[in-house]
């Protein structure tokens, strides 16, 4: 079904397992921040950075490159992590996270981090964000696409509403907004704070070419942002069904885990955990 | 008298001065600022005749993008074309943006640091009949705290044109005021304008009003009546609330003694709170407030609610003796 070579799955696995592992090891490290979110999101974040998105990690601000613009700013641990394993800083400044003075706030900010976009954290604003992108480009004639992370919750604010009906009517194709369909909120399920379901339906409702794919299998997000290409001029979202804490036993499916500081010994056996995987990935593949 | 370097309309105070609202002069405006700069482009949201956008969408109908009845989209829309290199012009009612805006302002606008003016027209009570709901009257008092925020409250049309201008050219987040209302063109093209600068119109020495918007011509009518009971008073035009011009604001406290703020706004929160945070830290000095006093509006016609509100020349009058007293009480201790 689709064409990826196995070296290439294998790669971003691995990759998706080392930004999982950074995610708990900063996070375990600043004492607070969440968890969650950015490694249910890791196989994502993966496939953006290291095969989907055009981009130059020693240019940050290069003209032509794609955008993405991370909605749910809570999760960025995850870009943190992909943006230093891509180049775009060092490895080791992922240990300021959330401290006095670094680049990497508790939610990112545009003017202190090359790369990071937009500034994002109060939720909802992120598609409009992307979708004003997506406009410009088109006026301008120009062919970088913009990405839009988001997070199912954060599909309660009225704002990302109006952002889906701006890109519905004018048909832009070089939109794609993913989301984090994991199911989970801070209070909770998503389906007994505010019931999002249908949500495919809504999105065709509003205009746009829906796709899905299991967010946590680096081969169907390949085909997913594949599909994303085919033009439709229509807005293209995709709901990557993933599982909030993938990797870590504990966490997976534990909404309680969308932010919690750690206990001692959890971050751990976390680590435990991913490095175990990490080895069977190699093994599997070799 | 007076100061000639103002270059005030001859018929300043004349019965038969034009009437025009401020919102008028963003249309010409922001139509020649689109000439000057492509980037330059309108952003709408289904009030394009009331903000004074219809020429410009007429002219450059690839740089008009209508958004609808979302203010909150209005906001963040623009920070996403503003990041990709646009300097959008976002226009609604006071009310609504900033008014509901006001979290994509500060966060998408602002903490982003991205290049978007922001244009609230309808502010004030002069909104007139449409009542409290569409009368913005806490627009600066959101807009002022905001870090990297410039606020622009023009006097009248022909200023208005020029701040509309300016905005387009200074880089960074801008907030605009219009008003619905015509109001009197006492300014001229010849009229000194720069952002961050303050205007002194009436030399004067036994107080000094310091007004922002088109109450202004109300501070200049009440400096003239004034200067008849023997009252010398200086006129300072404040159209940029933020940065205040402090220097001009010193200058006053220094050589007057007594000062007097006028605008059309809550006095909470507005130009005669930056200009008394000034002054408390700088050169305490005695301070009146002429603006809404810390209630709602409500409908009726648009000069009966400024002497309502208590911002009417008499109002202003009261506002001054009531400080230059103050001033000699102060001299007598």
């Amino acid at each position: 079904m689709n064409h990826l070579h196995e070296d290439e799955v294998k790669r971003l696995e691995l990759t998706a397992n080392k930004l999982r592992q950074h995610v708990i090891t900063s996070v375990a490290n600043a004492k607070s921040g969440h968890q969650g979110g950015p490694l249910g999101m890791a196989d994502i974040f993966a496939v953006l950075y290291f095969h989907e998105l055009r981009h130059d990690p020693k240019n940050p601000d290069w003209e032509d490159r794609d955008r993405l613009i991370l909605s749910n700013g809570h999760t960025c641990p995850i870009r943190y992590a992909a943006m230093a394993e891509a180049g775009y800083f060092p490895v080791d400044e992922l240990m300021t996270l959330r401290k006095l003075g670094s680049r990497l706030q508790g939610h990112p900010e545009r003017t202190r981090l090359p790369g990071a976009e937009t500034t994002s954290g109060p939720l909802g604003a992120g598609l409009a964000q992307a979708a004003g992108l997506a406009y410009a480009a088109k006026m301008d004639g120009k062919k970088w696409r913009t990405y839009a992370m988001t997070s199912d919750g954060e599909h309660e604010a009225g704002l990302h509403w109006e952002a889906m009906l701006f890109a519905g009517k004018y048909r832009l194709d070089n939109l794609v907004c993913i989301i984090d369909r994991n199911y989970i909120q801070i209070d909770g399920k998503t389906e007994n704070i505010m019931p999002l379901d249908p949500l495919r339906d809504k999105y065709e409702a509003f205009n746009w070419h829906v796709i899905e794919c299991n967010g946590n299998d680096v081969r169907d997000v390949v085909r997913a942002f594949e599909e994303a290409k085919a033009p439709e001029q229509k807005p293209i979202c995709i709901i990557a069904h993933t599982i909030p804490g993938k990797g870590v036993s504990y966490m997976e499916n534990n909404y309680l885990w969308h932010s919690q500081p750690f206990k001692p010994g959890e971050a751990e056996q976390a680590l435990a955990e991913l490095r175990a995987e990490e080895e069977k990935l190699n093994a599997d593949h070799r | 008298m007076f100061n000639k370097n103002a270059k005030l309309a001859d018929n300043a105070l004349a019965a038969d001065v034009p009437m025009k609202p401020t919102r008028d002069g963003y249309g010409l405006g922001v139509v020649e600022a689109a000439k000057i700069d492509p980037r330059v482009v309108v952003v709408c949201a289904d009030l394009t005749e009331s903000t004074r956008n219809l020429d410009f969408k007429k002219l450059f109908p690839d740089r008009f993008v209508q958004v609808g009845v979302h203010e909150q989209f209005l906001a963040a829309g623009a920070a996403g074309l503003a990041m990709a290199g646009k300097i959008p012009f976002i226009t609604s009612y006071a009310m609504f943006c900033p008014g509901r805006a006001w979290e994509q302002v500060r966060t998408n606008i602002c903490l982003n640091d991205v290049n978007v003016k922001i244009v609230g027209s309808h502010a004030g009570v002069s909104v007139g009949p449409d009542g409290a709901t569409h009368q913005a009257i806490e627009d600066i008092a959101i807009m002022r705290p905001i870090p990297r925020m410039t606020i622009i409250a023009p006097c009248d049309a022909v200023e208005a044109k020029k701040a509309t201008l300016a905005a387009a050219k200074m880089v960074g987040p801008c907030y605009i005021r219009f008003a619905r209302e015509k109001t009197p063109v006492f300014t001229t093209e010849e009229t000194p304008f720069e952002i961050g600068k303050a205007l002194t119109l009436r030399e004067g020495k036994d107080a000094a009003i310091i007004a922002c918007g088109p109450l202004v011509h109300n501070a200049l009518k009440a400096a003239e009546a004034l200067a008849a009971e023997g009252l010398d008073v200086r006129v300072i035009n404040s159209p940029t609330v933020k940065p205040l011009d402090e220097a001009a604001v010193l200058a006053a406290a220094t050589d007057c003694g007594a000062i007097v703020t006028v605008e059309e706004h809550q006095i909470t929160g507005g130009l005669g709170g930056a200009v008394a945070e000034y002054l408390a830290k700088s050169r305490p000095t005695p301070q009146e407030f002429v603006g809404v006093p810390n209630v709602f509006g409500e409908s009726g016609e648009p000069m009966q609610l400024i002497e309502h509100f208590g911002m009417g020349v008499s109002h202003i009058k009261e506002a001054v003796r009531r400080a230059a007293a103050r001033k000699a009480e102060r001299s007598k201790g």
